[in-house]
């Protein structure tokens, strides 16, 4: 077995979409979302591919697409980030009886700290929830080995299997071996068969009898995996998981025993056979005390862990905390680093809205037109603006908490939503404020992708992964629900923009505008450079008004403000300037 | 033991490419290697930081107190993660400020950087990228000037850093990126 395998340096998320194709996968879905995009990405880039790959519109279809190819008998995994388990839920707690066919893996990527997303839930406690395997990679080389195993394991057991990776493990690049890739291509069929795919009560209870016997049978199957070890070497022991297992391991030093867990159900007794060992166990974990909560359950030694307040409850964990976690309870780290200090006082650097950006004069419009008003807002890079957003909570909350809000008050209240977060789970929001005689505007950003998280398609787009396809009006989609009110403005022409919600702002109901303008990103790559705006001193006032629209073009340079290299020519700025100082320049 | 690097600047400067060309050269050279990237909600003109780490089955993430060098596409940038080195690593800088958007709107002012660049640093090289990247044919190759800068203290044969290169960049930019590449490396002041 002394063969060298090829290596390649891949992003995590790229080596989990490899370690499908090597697995022979036939189906894959999902919906975007930081860190769990790229799986799809990748997917979809692969050339002469013999499988199907969609972008669906929300993660609850796209686990139910996966589902259907899986009871088909093909290999299937259903991407999402955490969050997009919450929309999936509904599915994935019932599949979990019914079980599968072909193995299916449902990924779904966690984010602690979080780097760009709304909470910090653990989706171990879903796989634990749902009674199925989960399977949590402590690096990237393992995430691959993991996703290829995880195909098998559903097979064997005709169970879901999760697969669980944080954001330091998606956006881990590293050396990825790589194997082949089979090139024969299954074909689906789908085998009747009620009492499994008819989940009335009578089935349920017996499927609920199967899925609890299944467990043994598959911690069995855990426990002969590498994903899990243990070394024995003192009277303490770390236990740990995750990225926060490649940080322990770092550190351990040699007297000090280690286990490491990377497979759910934990084995209870071997666990249990470890902590009895030792007499002090400390165990480091990301985001919640799942490893902790067992060990307590079965040892009665002295754990030391989130509950006794040494490891953060949240955020991440790196090097420097878990060097200082060990330290604290009397374990000497194997490395030491220099105390150093961060410098202080230095002006933030936070993401902002690039220059162009069709969703900046939206907003800006809107907070002028309704001063005072309330605008409740939705996931998407909308947040990142500095204007007319009051709320943010889930993908499509803004139309509902919009509804829900104009029941209660008595100032307007305008929301606002991107065109992919309104076809993921906005349009229900729509149809209920509707039905319910909501009084609200309701403007859709219409920036013809899904930006924030890599520019994917989406229903209104007229195109799919594999191409062109049919284009879903958003027009349309809005009179169908009952809108009183349906118009479609560009928010480049600010003056139109501004007297489009002028228009709405006037009438009753549930009053829909469409701002639609291509993302600046997009923009840009298709038509090229536009010629840029400048700022003319003589003219300039220092009134401020440029400054305050809050566009990453325009900055101040001593006292007055400059237009810079990021401008791309959208003028909006001119149309803002009192004093008539901001014009287009005259060449390149 | 591992040579630890970390790549930081503003969300579109080339950082994950820098991070990529150094994993590419480790590829080439048979050796282990873990990056950590920033990758979307925070790309959007902010501020991100790559690590690097290679040799040794480690971590993606470098420790603060513990990198062997820094590189820094934008000089506050390299103030702002100055305390990830070792006290004898080595700072590797554009002195070419992006003001932040914040400098106006927190009433904070952009901090003196080419001074601060030298008291903060033991040991640090600098040097006006985009001038050098814009002489080597395109401002966007100023990732490039600073590897160039940065090579005889990457533990690397330099042929294949150069071959990393090739593999990271679009064939038809490779004629640049290798004139900012060499514009680089013989910019060798050695500011402190």
């Amino acid at each position: 077995m002394g063969e060298i395998k090829i290596k390649r340096f891949m992003l995590c998320n790229e080596a989990i979409a490899r370690g499908c194709l090597e697995a022979g996968l036939d189906f894959a879905t999902g919906y975007p979302g930081t860190p769990s995009s790229e799986v799809i990405d990748t997917l979809n880039a692969y050339h002469d591919r013999n499988f199907y790959v969609e972008w669906s519109v929300n993660e609850k279809v796209a686990l139910e697409n996966a589902i259907g190819a899986s009871w088909c008998g093909l290999r299937s995994i259903c991407v999402m980030k955490h969050v997009g388990l919450n929309v999936a839920a509904d599915p994935f707690m019932s599949l979990a009886y019914t079980g599968v066919k072909g193995g299916l893996v449902v990924l779904s990527a966690d984010d602690p700290f979080p780097h760009s997303s709304q909470n910090e839930q653990d989706s171990r406690r879903y796989a634990h929830a749902a009674k199925i395997p989960c399977l949590d990679p402590s690096t990237p080389q393992e995430a691959k080995d993991m996703v290829k195993y995880a195909f098998c394991l559903s097979e064997r057991h005709e169970i879901p299997v999760m697969l669980r990776p944080t954001t330091r493990i998606c956006h881990a690049r590293s050396d990825i071996e790589i194997d082949d890739i089979p090139k024969e291509s299954r074909r689906g069929r789908f085998v009747k068969d009620p009492k499994r795919w008819v989940l009335v009560p009578a089935h349920a209870k017996e499927l609920h009898k199967k899925l609890n016997e299944k467990q043994e049978k598959i911690i069995e199957d855990l426990s002969s995996t590498p994903f899990n070890y243990s070394i024995n070497r003192g009277e303490t022991a770390i236990i740990s998981s995750g990225v926060a297992s490649a940080y322990a391991h770092e550190l351990i030093p040699d007297g000090v025993s280690f286990m490491k867990i990377g497979t759910y159900p934990i084995d209870l007794r071997k666990l249990k056979a470890f902590t009895e060992r030792h007499k002090k166990i400390l165990v480091i974990e990301e985001l919640d005390p799942v490893l902790e909560e067992a060990a307590r359950m079965v040892s009665s030694s002295e754990i030391i862990g989130k509950m006794t307040g040494d490891v953060p409850l949240g955020g991440e964990l790196n090097l420097n905390i878990v060097h200082g976690i060990l330290e604290k309870n009397g374990i000497s780290p194997k490395i030491r680093y220099e105390e150093r200090d961060p410098e202080e006082g230095l002006p933030k650097r936070p993401p902002s809205l690039c220059a162009g950006c069709m969703h900046q004069p939206t907003l800006y419009a809107i907070e002028e037109v309704f001063k005072g008003d309330i605008y409740p807002s939705d996931i998407g890079c909308y947040t990142l603006s500095a204007h007319a957003i009051d709320t943010c909570l889930c993908m499509g909350s803004s139309v509902s908490i919009g509804s829900g809000i104009s029941h209660c008050e008595g100032r307007n209240v305008v929301v606002t939503i991107g065109d992919s977060t309104f076809m993921h789970t906005g349009i229900p929001g729509l149809i209920n404020a509707v039905y319910n005689d909501a009084k609200m505007v309701l403007v859709i950003l219409d920036n013809r992708t899904t930006a924030m998280t890599g520019h994917q398609p989406s229903p209104g787009t007229g195109e799919n992964i594999s191409g062109t396809c049919k284009e879903l009006s958003l027009e349309a989609i809005c009179r169908a629900c009952g809108a009183d009110l349906v118009e479609t403005v560009d928010p480049y022409d600010f003056v139109v923009m501004k007297e489009a919600l002028h228009r709405a702002k006037a009438k009753h109901g549930v009053r829909v505008i469409i701002a639609r303008h291509p993302c600046a990103i997009i923009e840009k790559r298709r038509k090229g450079e536009e010629i840029p705006f400048e700022i003319d001193v003589k003219r300039c006032t220092k009134c401020g008004d440029c400054l305050d629209y809050g566009c990453p073009a325009i900055e101040l340079y001593d006292i007055k403000p400059i237009i810079n290299d990021l401008c791309n020519g959208c003028g909006i700025c001119s149309v803002l300037c009192s004093s008539g100082a901001i014009t287009r320049r005259k060449e390149r | 033991m591992s040579f630890d690097l970390v790549i930081v600047g503003v969300g579109g400067q080339g950082t994950i490419l820098s991070a990529r060309i150094i994993g590419e050269a480790c590829i080439i050279e048979g050796r282990h290697v873990i990056s950590a990237e920033t990758h979307g909600m925070a790309q959007r003109g902010g501020s991100v930081e790559n690590h690097v780490r290679i040799d040794g089955e480690l971590g993606p993430l470098v420790p603060i107190g513990g990198a062997d060098m820094l590189i820094s596409l934008e000089p506050l940038e390299a103030i702002r993660y100055g305390h990830y080195l070792k006290k004898d690593g080595i700072l590797i800088s554009n002195t070419v400020p992006i003001v932040p958007p914040t400098v106006y709107r927190a009433g904070i002012l952009y901090p003196d950087t080419d001074s601060l660049l030298l008291s903060k640093f033991n040991h640090a090289k600098i040097c006006n990228a985009n001038i050098l990247a814009t002489e080597a044919g395109n401002v966007l190759a100023a990732n490039i000037v600073l590897i160039g800068l940065a090579s005889p203290h990457l533990p690397f044969e330099e042929e294949n850093l150069i071959e990393g290169i090739r593999r990271s960049v679009p064939p038809k930019t490779m004629e640049i990126n290798m004139k900012a590449y060499e514009l680089g490396k013989i910019h060798n002041e050695e500011t402190c």
